[in-house]
């Protein structure tokens, strides 16, 4: 596989929320507003990125039965720093991202590709496949965000276009399963030509 | 590599090891700037919630704190030359749909509403998060008004705050930390400082 392919496969050809189906549940949480969706993506991929880098790197000191327990250390320490480190330098920022960084830790697409990929490949491919990987995921989130902030509070990216509220049902849970499953319908529709 | 158990247990007591003593020096170079950092926040919400004009004293060193039902709310006081000139007042509520959010409550020397600062919550985004949202129905509701001659409750219950659509929860819970941070300065008073 070429390291363009590598980069490239999370977006469509495996994307980790429309093709894998893996980090539903901050994909379901988190999007009841496409800035909000944008705001997970991002926090994801820098996650994503560095926890593959570090991976790759201690891969081979990590014996067989423990690697679940040694990645999911490196993982949670990843996002620690990464948050202290933002509420501290960056605090806008932490205002809106604050309540999602925790939520990381839980995200199986990073535990997923530390498992398949990185714990496989070299540091620079893992990096690239990271970066591929996270950039799907925010691409997903923000095309479900969009769709149920504008259902459901008739805005995009915060300017409302209709008066008053939408329909209320798709900013809350059950909406969020609704507009996910057709989602995956019309992107499943719209790639099968392309695999 | 193969797993054997002096080399598993190594491992993780290496892994283990190396992260905490991470997490433990970022914690310590990060602690200084985020105490910066939050105490800006609430120079910052103090400096919109208090009404225009001049202010002599410095509100977060004269500022006190009371105990209402196991709850600490802090009053900073807005002074200058001629008395009181208003109340910014920290208060909080564990009513809210997803547990406790913080307010920070801004009165004038009438007691009136000037403005509302939401400082920390974790209401449903896109539903309860709109009570931070400038010109949200709740504030607008309080604004300008004194909450003693107010109804203190949402208007589906013949009050007189409109409450946010299917958000009745985190409406009521807004205005309890309202309530609680007019009865905080109220019982300030009684207890000197009076207002001229």
């Amino acid at each position: 596989m070429s390291k363009l392919q590598i980069l490239t496969k999370g977006i469509i050809k495996d994307n980790p929320s429309f093709v894998l189906l893996l980090g539903m549940c901050p994909m379901l949480g988190t999007t009841s507003s496409a800035i909000n969706g944008l705001s997970m993506g991002i926090a994801t991929l820098f996650v994503l990125t560095l926890s593959n880098i570090a991976i790759s790197l201690i891969k081979d000191f990590i014996p067989a039965k423990v690697r679940i327990p040694s990645f999911i250390v490196v993982i949670a320490s990843f996002v620690t720093v990464v948050q202290l480190c933002m509420e501290a330098f960056v605090p806008e920022l932490y205002a809106t991202l604050g309540v999602f960084i925790p939520l990381i830790v839980v995200n199986c697409i990073i535990l997923g590709r530390a498992e398949a990929f990185a714990s496989k490949n070299n540091v620079i491919n893992s990096a690239l496949d990271g970066i591929g990987m996270g950039l799907g995921f925010t691409m997903a989130l923000v095309l479900l965000g969009t769709v149920r902030e504008a259902l459901g509070a008739g805005s995009f990216f915060g300017f409302k276009f209709i008066e008053g509220d939408g329909i209320l049902l798709f900013v809350l849970a059950p909406g969020a399963f609704i507009a996910l499953a057709y989602l995956l319908v019309i992107f499943n529709k719209l790639t099968a030509k392309l695999k | 590599m193969k797993s054997s158990l002096k080399n598993m247990v190594l491992t993780l007591l290496i892994i283990t090891l190396v992260s905490s003593t991470a997490v433990g020096l970022v914690y310590l170079i990060t602690e200084g700037p985020i105490a910066e950092a939050k105490s800006n926040k609430t120079t910052g919400a103090l400096s919109k919630v208090l009404p225009a004009g001049e202010i002599t004293n410095d509100p977060t060193a004269d500022k006190s704190v009371i105990t209402l039902d196991g709850m600490d709310i802090v009053v900073y006081p807005a002074l200058n030359d001629d008395g009181v000139v208003g109340y910014a007042v920290e208060s909080s509520t564990k009513m809210g749909f997803s547990g406790s959010f913080k307010l920070m409550v801004g009165f004038n020397g009438d007691m009136e509403v000037v403005n509302i600062e939401v400082l920390q919550h974790a209401e449903t985004p896109g539903l309860g998060s709109k009570m931070g949202d400038p010109n949200n129905v709740l504030l607008v509701s309080f604004k300008g008004n004194n909450p003693a001659n107010m109804k203190l409750s949402v208007t589906k219950d013949g009050g007189d705050v409109d409450a946010i659509t299917a958000s009745t929860i985190t409406s009521v819970a807004y205005i309890d930390a309202v309530k609680r941070a007019y009865d905080a300065v109220l019982s300030l008073n009684e207890g000197g400082l009076k207002n001229e």
